[in-house]
C-alpha cells in the first residue's frame, strides 16, 4: 500500500500532537510540591519530624482527625461508645477501609499501632499510664479498658501532630518502637512508591484507587480524603529559597510549602500565583530556660526575663510582614479550646522598667547567660539577636553564642552546668497543634529531670494539675484546669512564648481545592 | 612505567587510611549529636540517648573506628544514619549527577579556555588579551550563586530557554539531560574558563618565546600551525595539571551550584550528612574525594608522558 508524502507527514504531526497531548496531561495530573525539608525519615511514629509526620498523612490513615476549628471528628472510626464510668471505650471501624496490599484493616491492627505509637509520643504514653488493656471483639472492632477514668482519649486518638497515631498492619506496627519501620504500607489516600523514592531528591506518592474517603467536605485532619491528582511529587533537592521561588514563577513546580518571609510580597505580586489559608492557628516561637541550672533554677530571675521579652519584637525581627503575625499571650495558642490569657500579664502588660525591677529583686548574680543560636535555620535565626538584647536591657549578661542547629540540638540534650558545655536558653517554634493541648504540650511537663524535654522544670504543683487534667472528663473542668495550668506555667516561668505566625504556602493559580488543614496535607487538591 | 604505576596505586592506601583515622576522629571529636538530630524536636532526652545506642555511638571511639574499619575491607562503606540507606547506594545515586555536571563544564571550559589563551598569547598586549585578562579577573570575583542568579533570571525567567532547577538522568534522554545541565554548567564554567585561559596564556607566551617556535616561523610555517602544534603542544603540562585539578575539584562536590539548581549531586549530599551528622556518609564521602585526587592525579601525571615524551616514569 503507497502513502502519499503528505498524508504521512499528517500523520506523523498528528501522532506527535496526540502523544504531546497526552504527555500533558499526563503532567497535569502529578503535583509538584516543595516540602519545607528534606525527607529522611520514613517512619513518623520513631520521629517526631514533621517531614516525616506528612509523610505519614500521605499513607497512612487515623482513627480521628482535628478538623480546622480543633474539634476531634472521626475518621478510620464509624461509632463509638464510652460506658458511664469512662472506663470502656468501644470503636466500630468504618466499612472498605484496607491497606495497600490488599488486606482489610482490622482491631488487631489498630491496636498494635497505638501500642507502638504509646511507646513513642508523649501523649501516647499519657493515655497508655491509663490504659489497662485492649482487644478486638470483631475484625471491626476494637476496646480500650481504662484503669481510671481519663478525659483525653479522643484527644490522644485524633492528635494532629507529631507523633500521629497512623494505623499500620499488624506486622509493620510490631516492629520494636525504638527501630524504624521497613514497609511503608499504610490505607491511607496515597501509596509510596519506594521505588522511586531518592533521598535528597524525590518522593513520590501515588493515588490509591481502593481509598473510600469520607462524606464530609474536608477540614484539618478530619473530613473526606479525596484525591483529584494521580501522583504527587515531592522535589527533595529544591531547598535554596529563592530557587524555589523561580522555580514556581517558571511553572516547574506547583507548590512550594513553606515560602520564605522575603519573598512574600514578591509572591503576592504577581497574578500567576497565590497565596492560599492553610492554618487558622499557625505556628507559636518559644524561648526556653534551663531550670537545672544558675541563675535560671529561680523562678523569679526566669519571671524577669519572660518580663523583659515582650512579643513584638521578636515578631517583626522574624517574620517582618505585619499581616503574618500576632502577638498571642497564651501558651496554649490562642483561639484553641484551651487558649488562655491566664498569668500572661506578667509578659503581655510588662515593659522594660518592669523587667529590671524583677530582675533587682530576683538577686541574680551576674551570671552570664549562654544563649543558643542556630547561624543556619533561617526560620529562628534573629530570635536569640532580639532575646540578647532585650536581656541585655534588663539587666542580664549575656554571652550569645553561634552554632550550627545540629549541634545546638546535640547540645541542649545534655544537663552539664553551661560552662562545661551546656547552655541557659534555646529559641524554637512550634506548629500550633504540638503545644495546644496541657498535655502534648511539652513545657507543662515539669517533673524535673524526668520529664520528656530539654529545659528540665521541677514543680510538683504543676505536676498534680496536669494529672487532674488528664483524669478529668468534664469540658468545663479540663478549661478551668487548663487555666490554672497556664497561670501556673507564668508563675513558675516555664518559658517565654514568643508569638504566632503564620507560614505562607505559595502556589500557582492553576491549582485549587485548598482548605484549612492546619498541616501541610495534599488532598483534595485539583490541578488544572 | 608499569613500577611506576603499581607504586602510585600502592602509595595510595596509606593515604586513604590516614584520611579515614582523621576524618572519623574530627567527626566524633566535633559537637552535635547525630541521635538528637534523628530523634526530632520534641524528643525527649530518655529517647535521644536510646537512639544513641541503637547506632552503637555509646561505644568506644577505638571500637566504632574498628567496626567501621573492618566492613570497609569488604567494600562496605556502613550504613547511613540518617536515610537508612547503603552509603555506597546514596553515592551511586548521587554519581551520575555531579559526574555529569563535572563533564560538561569541564568541556565547556577547555572547549573555550584553551583556543582564548592561545590567542590572548598570540595577541600578547592587544584588546582580546586586555579582555581576556578583565574576564579572568571578573571570573574569578563574581561569586558563583551571584552568577547563577543572573544567568536564572535573564535565560530562565525572562526569555524562558532553559529551565530553572532540575536534573535529568541521562537514561531519560540524552537530550532532557543536556537541557537541564547547560545553565549550572555554564555557571560553574566561567571560573574555570577564567583560571584555564589564564593558565593557558601564560604558559604559551612562555614557549612563543622559545628558539624553536623562531625556527618554525623562519621555515614558513601557517601561524595556527605554529601555535597548536609547536607553542600549545608545548604549553600542555600545566594547562593540563589545572584541568585535572579542576576535574577532582568539580567532582568533590560544587555545593553553591548544587543548591541553586537543585542538583541531588555529591556536594548536596556531603552537605546534608554534615548537617545532618551523618558520620557513615561524611566518612564514606571523603575517602571517595581523597580516592578521586589521587586518582586524578595519578592521570594527569601519565598524561605528563604524551604530551612530553621527555617525561620517563
Amino acid at each position: 500500500m503507497k502513502m502519499h508524502r503528505r498524508t504521512a507527514i499528517a500523520l506523523a504531526l498528528a501522532a506527535g500532537a496526540t502523544l504531546a497531548t497526552s504527555a500533558a496531561q499526563a503532567q497535569n495530573n502529578v503535583l509538584r510540591v516543595v516540602p519545607h525539608s528534606n525527607l529522611a525519615i520514613l517512619d513518623p511514629i520513631w520521629t517526631t519530624a514533621y517531614m516525616s509526620r506528612n509523610h505519614g498523612y500521605m499513607i497512612y490513615d487515623t482513627l480521628f482527625g482535628t478538623d480546622e476549628n480543633a474539634k476531634i471528628k472521626p475518621q478510620m472510626v464509624e461509632s463509638w461508645t464510652e460506658s458511664p464510668d469512662h472506663r470502656l471505650w468501644t470503636f466500630k471501624l468504618r466499612k472498605g477501609l484496607e491497606f495497600h496490599d490488599g488486606k482489610p484493616v482490622t482491631g488487631e491492627d489498630v491496636i498494635a499501632s497505638l501500642q507502638r505509637w504509646g511507646k513513642r509520643d508523649a501523649m501516647g504514653s499519657a493515655l497508655f499510664q491509663f490504659v489497662q488493656k485492649m482487644d478486638s471483639p470483631a475484625p471491626d472492632t476494637f476496646r480500650i479498658f481504662l484503669g481510671e477514668a481519663c478525659g483525653f482519649v479522643l484527644e490522644a486518638l485524633g492528635k494532629p501532630s507529631s507523633n500521629v497515631p497512623f494505623i499500620m498492619p499488624k506486622r509493620i506496627a510490631e516492629t520494636d518502637a525504638f527501630k524504624q519501620i521497613e514497609e511503608h504500607i499504610g490505607s491511607g489516600p496515597y501509596m509510596f512508591k519506594k521505588d522511586e523514592f531518592k533521598p535528597g531528591d524525590k518522593a513520590v506518592y501515588v493515588k490509591n484507587p481502593k481509598y473510600v474517603p469520607r462524606n464530609e467536605p474536608p477540614s484539618g485532619s478530619a473530613g473526606g480524603k479525596r484525591v483529584f491528582v494521580d501522583r504527587v511529587e515531592w522535589n527533595l533537592a529544591l531547598r535554596d529559597a529563592q530557587a524555589q521561588v523561580n522555580a514556581l514563577k517558571n511553572g516547574e513546580v506547583d507548590i512550594v510549602e513553606a515560602l520564605g518571609f522575603d519573598h512574600y510580597e514578591t509572591v503576592k505580586a504577581d497574578t500567576t500565583l497565590q497565596l492560599p489559608k492553610y492554618s487558622n492557628f499557625g505556628l507559636q516561637y518559644m524561648g526556653r530556660f534551663n531550670h537545672l541550672h544558675k541563675p535560671f533554677d529561680n523562678a523569679k530571675v526566669r519571671q524577669a526575663a519572660i518580663a523583659a521579652m515582650t512579643q513584638e519584637p521578636f515578631l517583626r525581627a522574624q517574620v517582618g510582614v505585619k499581616s503574618l503575625y500576632r502577638a498571642c499571650p497564651s501558651m496554649f495558642i490562642c483561639n484553641t479550646p484551651y487558649g488562655s490569657t491566664a498569668g500572661s500579664d506578667l509578659q503581655a502588660k510588662s515593659n522594660m522598667k518592669k523587667a529590671q525591677e524583677l530582675l533587682k529583686a530576683s538577686g541574680y548574680d551576674g551570671t552570664p547567660i549562654v544563649i543558643m543560636k542556630p547561624t543556619d535555620l533561617a526560620a529562628i535565626q534573629k530570635l536569640p539577636d532580639v532575646a540578647a538584647q532585650l536581656l541585655r536591657q534588663a539587666g542580664f549578661k549575656v554571652d550569645l553564642q553561634a552554632m550550627d542547629w545540629q549541634t545546638l540540638v546535640g547540645r541542649r540534650a545534655k544537663k552539664d552546668a553551661p560552662e562545661k558545655g551546656g547552655w541557659h536558653m534555646f529559641f524554637t517554634s512550634w506548629g500550633a497543634f504540638d503545644v495546644w493541648s496541657p498535655i502534648a504540650n511539652p513545657t507543662m511537663d515539669t517533673r524535673g529531670e524526668k520529664s520528656g524535654w530539654f529545659g528540665w522544670a521541677t514543680d510538683d504543683k504543676m505536676v498534680e494539675l496536669r494529672n487532674q487534667f488528664m483524669r478529668a472528663t468534664d469540658e468545663g473542668e479540663k478549661k478551668k484546669l487548663a487555666d490554672q495550668m497556664h497561670a501556673r506555667a507564668f508563675e513558675i516561668g516555664t518559658h517565654a512564648p514568643l508569638g504566632e505566625y503564620d507560614q505562607p504556602m505559595a502556589a500557582r493559580k492553576n491549582i485549587s481545592g485548598f482548605f484549612v488543614t492546619n498541616s501541610n496535607i495534599y488532598w483534595n487538591l485539583k490541578k488544572n | 612505567m608499569l613500577n611506576f604505576l603499581a607504586r602510585r596505586l600502592a602509595s595510595t592506601l596509606p593515604v586513604l587510611l590516614i584520611v579515614s583515622l582523621l576524618v572519623f576522629l574530627m567527626l566524633r571529636l566535633t559537637p552535635g549529636d547525630p541521635a538528637a538530630v534523628l530523634a526530632g524536636d520534641a524528643a525527649s532526652t530518655e529517647q535521644i540517648a536510646a537512639i544513641r545506642a541503637s547506632l552503637g555511638l555509646d561505644r568506644s571511639i577505638a571500637e566504632q573506628y574498628l567496626i567501621w574499619a573492618g566492613h570497609l575491607l569488604t567494600g562496605d562503606l556502613g550504613q547511613s544514619y540518617y536515610y537508612k540507606t547503603a552509603v555506597t547506594t546514596l553515592i551511586g545515586q548521587r554519581l551520575e549527577p555531579t559526574l555529569s555536571l563535572a563533564l560538561i563544564t569541564i568541556t565547556l571550559a577547555v572547549l573555550v579556555a584553551v583556543p582564548l589563551g592561545v590567542l590572548a598569547a598570540w595577541r600578547f598586549g592587544g584588546w582580546l588579551d586586555k579582555a581576556l585578562m578583565g574576564f579572568s579577573v571578573a571570573g574569578f570575583s563574581v561569586p558563583v550563586f551571584v552568577l547563577a542568579y543572573v544567568l536564572i533570571w535573564i535565560v530562565s525567567l525572562k526569555l524562558g530557554w532553559l529551565p530553572v532547577q532540575g536534573y535529568k538522568r541521562l537514561a531519560d534522554g540524552a537530550g532532557t539531560w543536556l537541557y537541564h545541565l547547560v545553565l549550572p554548567a555554564l555557571t560553574l564554567s566561567v571560573i574555570y574558563i577564567a583560571l584555564i585561559a589564564r593558565v593557558t596564556r601564560a604558559s604559551v607566551l612562555e614557549t612563543l618565546g622559545e628558539d624553536y617556535i623562531r625556527t618554525a616561523r623562519a621555515k614558513g610555517l601557517p601561524e595556527v600551525k605554529v601555535l597548536m602544534r609547536h607553542a600549545l603542544a608545548n604549553a600542555a603540562v600545566p594547562i593540563v595539571t589545572v584541568i585535572g585539578i579542576g576535574i577532582a575539584l568539580l567532582i568533590g562536590g560544587v555545593v553553591v551550584t548544587e543548591s541553586v539548581y537543585a542538583i541531588p549531586g555529591l556536594g548536596r549530599l556531603t552537605v546534608d550528612a554534615v548537617l545532618a551528622r551523618d558520620f557513615p556518609t561524611i566518612q564514606g564521602v571523603i575517602l571517595l574525594f581523597s580516592f578521586v585526587y589521587v586518582l586524578v592525579n595519578l592521570l594527569v601525571d601519565l598524561s605528563y608522558v604524551f604530551f612530553d615524551p621527555r617525561i620517563r616514569y
